[in-house]
């Protein structure tokens, strides 16, 4: 990985060597491993994997919200403010509860959850809940109303469902407000867990189309998935994870067409669109993952050389036994 | 067997909605819908957001009365919702939810879900054991995970062990209400070969709700819209 570099048109974030485990009475989970990750202003980069990855423990770590056995190393560099007075990039990883609170979530980072029927007040209308988010992003009294339906209008919501409460909501309504609310302080950070979990296609098209605006717009967008149409439908460039690891990072369109690592191989001819076809055994546990490359006891090209881990040396996936790209067959295009 | 004075779908055998509507409060979600599922058979139910989708799904699993019409399980009309119901007879539909959180008790351990509803008809513990070990490899779930609770698996996990109790009664019908949604692509293809394998073993009809076109395409054998 290129050494991280912060000047004007570098990265908006720049995550490097993060490593997050959690402790367990009897044993260690191995969340997330050494993953190096950069995303620019005006870049939408998707991490795609199977559930229980670590894809959605990243979110949770870039914004402090990880639960209190968890132990967290490496940097996650965020660019605030702009000019030459800006102010030195703030380690996400290393900030106090009380910057993150105040400065980061909400204001620098913006999360669209992947539950909104747990994410929003029970006790507030929707358009009290942006109207309050709006007052507290510097909105007057006066217009904060107006802009509270111009925003509902942006992620499709009918302004007039604006006065029911959450649970009047119908699962992709709660949704569309739970985004509204995360882009009402147009944060230059977007980071979207799982945010179309639940809802139809149109409303998931709908969805990830605003995401890609407001990043053509000059934001940062991190999308975090399990739906890989998503991530080819919008995404710069996709990381896919596995067991803790990002085992490739390509462009999207390359990483679609001519996959590297066997992973990603498996994974994509997994889609109804192409072979529909699990991809085989299981994933190892987190607690107990072994000395070299993860994927080996799945992959039909291991050898003894993947007792050792990959690394990213050449090419763009960690895998000692890469698919070049004449030997990957044209499945049933989607 | 036909029997005079029914409608003709009333005989056949399968799982069928007749004529069913369903509203909540003022909205009526189902108007006079007609549905068929053989045994053996899979259909795919595929409608926009608020089409009732979800609606003929528990109407199906008799887990609401519909408002007029009727089920019927293998060519005999039932009336009533699922307790009302004989064993016999709600036990031949399983239906497995969209979301294995709001549909699992939290305080039970994967392999407790798995033998629940075993146990409620009075298995013996042995034939419950073995049973439920059957079941969680069929699905994927090694033992490590059976001692764990919803909490500490991934949601992929979890809706495997729903998979497993849904099947624990051999149902004739099983009802996939976008029961793959949440899950990854592997996951996804993974549930649909289980649900496959265990159609093809004991002829069983499937339902599968989804709004994934390209899902539907590939999993149903043929394709029902609600407008």
């Amino acid at each position: 990985m290129t050494s991280i570099d912060l000047d004007h048109d570098g990265p908006l974030l720049a995550v490097a060597g993060l490593t997050v485990r959690f402790r367990l009475p009897d044993a260690v989970v191995h969340a997330v491993t050494d993953l190096h990750l950069s995303v620019r202003p005006g870049e939408l980069v998707a991490v795609v994997g199977e559930s229980g990855c670590g894809k959605s423990v990243l979110a949770h770590a870039l914004l402090g919200l990880l639960p209190r056995n968890a132990t967290v190393t490496g940097s996650a560099l965020l660019r605030t403010g702009a000019g030459i007075r800006r102010p030195p990039p703030l380690d996400l990883l290393a900030c106090a509860p009380r910057q993150l609170a105040r400065q980061v979530r909400g204001r620098a980072v913006g999360l669209v959850p992947q539950s909104p029927a747990t994410a929003l007040t029970p006790v507030r209308t929707g358009r009290r809940l942006l109207v309050e988010t709006l007052r507290a992003h510097g909105h007057t009294r006066a217009d904060a109303p107006t802009a509270a339906d111009r925003l509902a209008a942006d992620v499709g919501l009918n302004p007039a469902d604006l006065d029911r409460y959450p649970h009047e909501l119908s699962g992709g309504m709660a949704q569309r407000l739970a985004t509204a609310l995360a882009l009402a302080p147009d944060p230059p950070l977007l980071l979207a867990d799982e945010p179309t979990t639940g809802l139809d296609r149109p409303l998931v098209d709908h969805t990830l189309d605003l995401l890609r605006r407001r990043c053509d717009a000059g934001a940062a967008v991190l999308l975090i998935t399990h739906d890989l149409v998503a991530a080819q439908r919008v995404a710069d460039t996709v990381a896919v994870m596995y067991a803790s690891r990002i085992v490739e990072h390509a462009p999207t369109e390359a990483l679609f067409s001519a996959p590297e690592h066997p992973y990603s191989a498996a994974l994509l001819d997994a889609l109804p669109q192409r072979a529909f076809r699990p991809v085989p055994g299981h994933p190892p546990m987190l607690t107990d993952l072994p000395a070299g490359c993860a994927f080996a006891a799945r992959c039909d090209r291991a050898t003894e050389a993947c007792r050792v881990q990959p690394a990213f040396a050449a090419g763009r996936a960690a895998c000692h036994h890469p698919l070049e790209h004449s030997q990957v067959h044209a499945e049933v295009p989607a | 067997m036909t029997r005079p004075g029914l409608a003709a779908g009333v005989t056949r055998p399968g799982l069928a909605a007749c004529q069913v509507s369903a509203s909540y409060g003022t909205q009526r979600v189902l108007d006079a819908v007609d549905l068929h599922i053989a045994p053996g058979e899979t259909v795919g139910l595929h409608g926009p957001s608020g089409s009732g989708k979800s609606t003929m799904a528990r109407l199906l699993a008799l887990l609401h009365r519909p408002d007029g019409g009727h089920v019927s399980i293998d060519g005999t009309p039932v009336t009533g919702i699922r307790h009302q119901v004989p064993v016999a007879v709600r036990t031949r539909v399983a239906i497995l939810f969209q979301s294995p959180r709001a549909a699992t008790d939290p305080r039970l351990t994967l392999a407790d879900l798995i033998a629940e509803p075993m146990r409620a008809i009075g298995t013996p513990p042995e034939q419950v054991r073995a049973r439920t070990a059957e079941l969680a490899d069929t699905v994927g779930l090694t033992a490590d995970l059976l001692t764990r609770r919803p909490h500490a698996v991934s949601d992929g996990q979890l809706q495997r062990a729903c998979l497993a109790r849904s099947l624990v009664h051999r149902p004739g019908y099983l009802l996939c209400d976008e029961a793959t949604a949440m899950l990854d692509a592997s996951t996804q293809a993974h549930v649909a070969a289980v649900v496959g394998e265990f159609q093809r073993r004991h002829d069983a009809g499937v339902l599968v709700i989804s709004h994934d076109a390209a899902l539907l395409a590939r999993w149903a054998d043929r394709v029902v819209e609600l407008p």
